[in-house]
């Protein structure tokens, strides 16, 4: 299981209805892509973080399928309209079946 | 009229010529969190010769990493300097002491400004203690926990924390007393060519900052930004490995981490940037 997977959510705290607001999120994450080799030469086993998704009061904002290729600590941002006030819920999916979850309200005013 | 249009072509050339193989700083101003007014560009302390404005190495960097540094949030260093706040509260050793008990919480900010004053003469020890070199005595002398590997991922988030914690104090060490016999040191290294290409530390920071050596831009190395996430190595870096990056690349044999030959170099490379804010964790390329 990789250590120390931590993620991290930026979202303003209030917009204006329909405003379109920019959310930048990052985890902290080794992305192992499975290509590389230890000391021994054995094969380190690929351990990544495989989706990313976000939803904004049940409905979905991006869904995001990650490849080994990716960097470490995956950084994601991207724009999103803003009809009500709710909750952001961010949703980040490892390889080994760990699930890691944050989440964000935000309100019109 | 041939002949003039002859010399204003090759004069355009040349122009063109110059601009590709230049890099100078850009003209911006570093705020960090809307907040946190970082110094990049100062006079240069007095003992410097050659140099009369001294520059941070953001001024040197590309738009985009520039921008990371401007908010913590984008800074990927940040993630190390977060990992040392948890390390802060974490008792380790025979003492059953954490950081905390001694300096107290990271909000009081106890250490803030520490990091500006290192490397620093430490009267016990009878040397010139970097920052990473005090916190190993606290780890051993006061804590009773192992001491940390000067290059391992613990000692430097908490460099970074340090860093984090005096970000935007001016950089000041002292060079006279009895820190000024490693200073000299310290010059003599940086002055000094090694390796087969022949190269000290001044003839690509001092006689050639904002040329590029190959694809990249050659900053003044100043020290005010470490440990600094580089992009390259997706990691927080020390100053001790940057500069055994840097003497290898001279192909020659590079002192080692925590030498006291790194420290001496420290300590006046710090002195170099003396007036700057320190700025680490920044982010460089």
């Amino acid at each position: 299981m990789a250590k120390g997977v931590k993620p991290r959510v930026k979202v303003p705290k209030s917009a204006a209805a329909g405003d379109v607001i920019t959310i930048k999120t990052l985890i902290s994450h080794p992305m192992e892509s499975g290509q590389r080799k230890d000391s021994d030469g054995n094969l380190i086993p690929r351990s990544i973080i495989n989706r990313f998704t976000c939803d904004f009061n049940g409905t979905n904002v991006i869904d995001v399928t990650m490849e080994p290729a990716i960097s470490t600590n995956p950084y994601f941002e991207f724009e999103a309209t803003v009809p009500e006030a709710g909750e952001f819920k961010f949703t980040w999916y490892d390889d080994d079946g760990s699930v890691y979850e944050d989440s964000k309200p935000i309100s019109i005013g | 009229m041939r002949f003039k249009a002859m010399t204003a072509f090759a004069g355009a050339l040349a122009i063109s010529a110059v601009g590709a193989a230049n890099a100078e700083p850009v003209d911006d101003e570093l705020v960090i969190n809307e907040d946190v007014e970082i110094v990049t560009k100062t006079d240069a302390p007095e003992h410097m010769e050659y140099i009369d404005e001294v520059m941070s190495g953001w001024l040197f960097r590309e738009d985009d990493t520039r921008d990371m540094q401007r908010d913590d949030f984008d800074n990927p260093g940040m993630l190390g300097v977060e990992a040392a706040m948890e390390t802060w509260d974490e008792v380790d050793g025979t003492a059953g002491k954490a950081c905390s008990d001694c300096h107290g919480t990271i909000d009081e900010a106890q250490l803030a400004g520490a990091r500006a004053v290192y490397p620093k003469w430490n009267e016990n020890a009878g040397e010139v203690w970097t920052i990473e070199t005090a916190m190993n005595a606290c780890r051993t002398e006061r804590m009773g926990a192992e001491a940390w590997d000067y290059n391992g991922s613990d000692m430097i988030n908490m460099s970074a924390l340090m860093s984090y914690l005096s970000r935007g104090m001016p950089m000041n060490v002292a060079i006279d007393g009895p820190a000024a016999e490693t200073w000299e040191k310290g010059k003599e290294i940086y002055y000094t060519r090694y390796g087969q290409l022949e190269l000290a530390c001044a003839n690509c920071h001092e006689d050639h900052y904002g040329d590029m050596i190959r694809a990249d831009h050659l900053s003044q190395g100043q020290s005010n930004g470490f440990p600094a996430y580089r992009l390259k190595d997706a990691k927080l870096v020390g100053l001790h490995n940057r500069f055994k990056g840097c003497i290898r690349d001279t192909r020659a044999e590079p002192f080692a981490i925590g030498s006291p030959e790194f420290v001496a170099l420290e300590l006046y490379v710090a002195s170099r940037g003396n007036g700057l804010s320190v700025e680490g964790p920044s982010v460089r390329n």
